[in-house]
């Protein structure tokens, strides 16, 4: 039983990772602007707090900073794909790239650089004592996390029941109606990648100053800012929706880890812990996981039946009829 | 100086009557067209005023000026007496004036509500949808625009969509109000519901500027009539009870309007086409059609009338092989066609005139000799030992350009550059020129002018000689009226009903039918009623 409250408690920190980086693309989409740059934000993100948090002793500083590292590298992005009106998927797959590079030179050497004051942690009075459940979520979290669960709710609010809300919405399923409307689509859309970027930077934050702390170069992220691309698909563009995929992504990675250390399972001799082999093979099911959503999720018909926003990857050119 | 006192030199201008907006020598110029030539145009105080045209006469580019969307080169515009400069639609909004487009500017996963408050200042943050959803309900109750302010957009029938849009204005307080074309996508009970909006609206204070092209509806709603041809007025503010339908149709068109075809009587042969209770399914994986029947032979043209959006795009893709049918089959001369391929359709004789010229019935990028011969590359003369022959092809292109009268440089030239009359013309060449057994037509004529219109009924009604069974899914009452032999009434993606038109061609007791299947009422139940009021 112990074990398993202990799984899921860091579950639900790894999970706040794919929350912030999911609910941060979320919103980019959500304006019409696919950005597969999560991957390459995430690490500037997760490299710039590291850096910054050891040479400062400050890691809210770190965290701040790596917030508008990544905001700021998400808007070339968006120059591209707004400004320039040209193909989201190359542009947000050159940022992956660009976002890795950049990191890879400038964390050169990090991860020996010596250790780094924290983000804190706390358990919440009350709550921590609820059976099973308090321990999971209350005790001993980092205050990312519960940041994470206010973050959740207020982001719904603010998509479906306020004006600048509803102008999102608007953007990102029929711009031309914005358009004719007075909303400034184009700024609007700056701003939602800017956001997105930001919380992809939280997300590389949360990583490498609180759920596994350092810099170990492109393995600090691991690949989680495209499970957070697909999380998005199966989400279906909703938050609560995110923050449910988030931490059951998050829960299997910790499972995943933690079932090739004992040397019994069940009574048997564990197999994830004698055969490697068996352990590459859970490692790899998320990935497989996201493949299958991403090519699931890039069918037209696939993407309307779930509630796509009308707009998404198709640049806005005013005057032309339609989306 | 007042400007309401200042004389004027436009005619149609009558004494005493207060000037709402006075548009001055508006020029409007686009590449390589003149769009508006010195235009004047005058709209007086609670009047429904007519702008009457054909397509492509400038009526649209006029209103787009009024309404902030384009800048003219030259010209002044006065809107209560003051002169104006607009530079977006929202300042045309601020002083007064609204557009409503022929493609709704909706966000349809939206409520109607929603939809309403969008781009406004308040609420400021918090939506309070309860609060905003009573105003909304108060606003449409007082004009008849009856609709469900919670419910979502993509939910509503064209009709209530537009009743949206024309919320939106009165709810921004226009009180000058642009409708383009707005019952082209209506059923003819909502087009009477409509009217009734805009004359309560002008009872009001308010006034309409009506585009059309239809010269009936002209005449039942409007006050006064100004009509344009080629970018200049040819009548300016006409009185509409004081001139006649055959007097605005000259002006129009600058001819006398055949109104009635020269249709020979045919006996319809064998039945060439049998569609037997077939179901299908949308984009969006809803139900489509459900179990519907009908049947074509062989020299007549058949015609599908329906509200857009009831499932005559989905049908023609079944027919045509562009879309799998869930239950039910189509039947051609005999061989099961449905879920196979757009090709075996093809060789068995299917051609298709698709609603959308540039996506689907055309590659706009290529030249017209490629999209000529799209549907015969595979065989020979233009295929030898699996290469093109581009002479032939070539040949073959001319030979239809004569023919088929498409006005082009050459054929060589990409059909992205013709007009929709022509390229309309590349297509019904390509789709006649395999000489099908059958033709499904989908809006052969939408968006096309006076002119392109006859040319295309001329090429069916030939077609319908020569033996040709037609399916013709279009969205014009009239046009499927004097064309077809039969009509079918499409709605829900049920069959409502089907009326025979003799040789004496439509009735108005006809139109009415038609009318009434086209908005859910089964022929059984019309008929019923009708039998009742008899007794």
């Amino acid at each position: 039983m112990q074990a398993i409250i202990n799984i899921l408690q860091a579950g639900v920190a790894s999970g706040t990772v794919l929350l912030f980086a999911t609910v941060g693309e979320l919103f980019a989409e959500r304006s019409g602007v696919l950005n597969l740059g999560v991957e390459g934000m995430m690490l500037i993100g997760a490299m710039s707090g590291y850096s910054v948090a050891l040479a400062t002793g400050n890691p809210w500083l770190g965290v701040l900073v790596a917030m508008l590292a990544a905001g700021l590298l998400s808007q070339i992005h968006a120059f591209i794909a707004i400004t320039l009106q040209a193909d989201q998927v190359v542009s947000g797959l050159a940022l992956t790239f660009l976002g890795a590079g950049i990191s890879l030179v400038l964390g050169e050497g990090l991860s020996k650089a010596g250790t780094v004051s924290l983000l804190p942690s706390a358990s919440i009075p009350l709550l921590s004592q609820i059976p099973f459940l308090g321990p999971i979520f209350f005790k001993e979290q980092s205050y990312l996390v519960y940041i994470g669960y206010l973050f959740v709710p207020m982001a719904w609010y603010y998509i479906n029941r306020t004006r600048p809300g509803m102008h999102l919405r608007a953007v990102g399923e029929y711009p031309a109606a914005a358009d004719a409307l007075g909303i400034n689509v184009y700024r609007l859309r700056y701003l939602y990648v800017f956001i997105g970027g930001v919380l992809a930077g939280l997300a590389g934050a949360t990583i490498s100053l609180a759920v596994s702390p350092g810099w170990f170069s492109e393995m600090t992220t691991g690949g989680q800012g495209w499970i957070a691309v697909g999380l998005v698909i199966f989400a279906q563009w909703d938050p609560f929706r995110a923050a449910v995929g988030s931490y059951a992504f998050g829960a299997l990675r910790r499972l995943i880890l933690d079932i090739q250390g004992p040397t019994m399972l069940l009574g048997m001799r564990n197999p994830f812990y004698y055969n490697p082999y068996w352990g590459f093979f859970l490692q790899m099911l998320p990935y497989a996981f996201t493949i299958i959503v991403l090519v699931i999720g890039s069918r037209e018909a696939v993407r309307k039946r779930l509630g796509a926003p009308a707009a998404l990857g198709n640049p806005y050119i005013r005057g032309e009829r339609g989306l | 100086m007042d400007t309401l006192e200042r004389k004027t030199t436009n005619p149609s201008v009558a004494e005493g009557a207060t000037l709402f907006v006075e548009m001055n020598g508006i020029v409007k110029r686009f590449p390589g067209v003149l769009a508006n030539d010195h235009v004047d145009f005058v709209l007086r105080h609670g009047e429904i005023h007519a702008l009457l045209g054909e397509n492509g006469a400038g009526k649209s580019t006029l209103m787009n000026v009024l309404a902030g969307l384009y800048r003219p080169e030259s010209g002044t515009i006065l809107v209560k007496g003051k002169v104006v400069n607009f530079s977006s639609p929202r300042d045309a909004i601020k002083a007064g004036i609204g557009m409503i487009h022929q493609h709704f500017m909706l966000v349809p996963s939206q409520t109607v509500t929603e939809n309403i408050l969008l781009g406004l200042d308040k609420p400021r943050f918090r939506l309070q949808l309860n609060e905003y959803d009573h105003i909304v309900a108060d606003l449409s109750e007082r004009f008849g625009l009856k609709v469900e302010p919670r419910a979502k957009v993509w939910q509503l029938s064209v009709g209530e969509q537009q009743r949206v849009e024309i919320l939106k204005m009165l709810y921004r307080g226009t009180d000058i109000l642009i409708m383009d074309e707005p019952t082209a996508v209506l059923a003819p009970q909502e087009i009477e519901d409509l009217f009734k909006t805009l004359r309560a609206m002008v009872a009001e204070g308010k006034s309409i500027i009506f585009i059309s092209h239809k010269l009936h509806e002209v005449m039942a709603i409007a006050d006064r009539v100004t009509v344009l041809r080629k970018g200049k007025v040819t009548a300016a503010g006409l009185d509409a009870r004081k001139t006649t339908l055959q007097e605005l149709a000259r002006q129009m068109v600058g001819r006398e309007v055949i109104f009635h075809l020269d249709k020979k009587l045919n006996t319809p042969g064998e039945i060439v086409l049998e569609v037997e209770d077939v179901c299908a399914e949308n984009d969006k994986g809803l139900q489509a059609l459900n179990g519907l029947s009908l049947d074509v032979r062989a020299g007549e043209i058949v015609g599908l009338a329906g509200v857009a959006g009831n499932g005559q795009r989905e049908l023609a893709q079944v027919i045509t092989g562009l879309r799998r049918c869930t239950d039910g089959c189509v039947i051609l001369n005999g061989e099961v066609i449905c879920n196979r391929s757009a090709l075996v359709g093809i060789q068995r004789g299917v051609s298709h005139i698709p609603e959308d010229r540039t996506g689907v019935g055309t590659a706009p990028d290529l030249s017209v000799t490629d999209n000529v011969i799209m549907k015969q590359y595979r065989r020979p003369p233009i295929a030898q030992h699996g290469m093109l022959n581009m002479q032939v092809a070539t040949k073959f292109a001319n030979e239809l350009k004569e023919s088929y009268d498409i006005i082009v440089p050459n054929v060589e030239t990409p059909v992205r550059l013709l007009s929709g009359g022509n390229l309309q013309r590349v297509i019904l060449a390509r789709e006649i020129s395999g000489q099908p057994s059958l033709m499904v037509a989908v809006q052969p004529t939408r968006g096309l002018d006076v002119g392109a219109i006859e040319g295309v009924h001329r090429l069916l009604l030939s077609q319908r000689e020569s033996g040709a069974a037609i399916l013709l899914i279009s969205e014009e009452l009239e046009e499927l009226l004097s064309l077809s032999d039969r009509v079918y009434v499409i709605y829900e993606g049920r069959i409502m009903g089907e009326v025979k038109i003799g040789a004496g061609g439509s009735s108005p007791e006809m139109i009415d039918t038609v009318g009434l299947m086209m908005t859910g009422t089964p022929l059984e139940q019309i008929r019923k009623g009708e039998a009742e009021r008899n007794v």
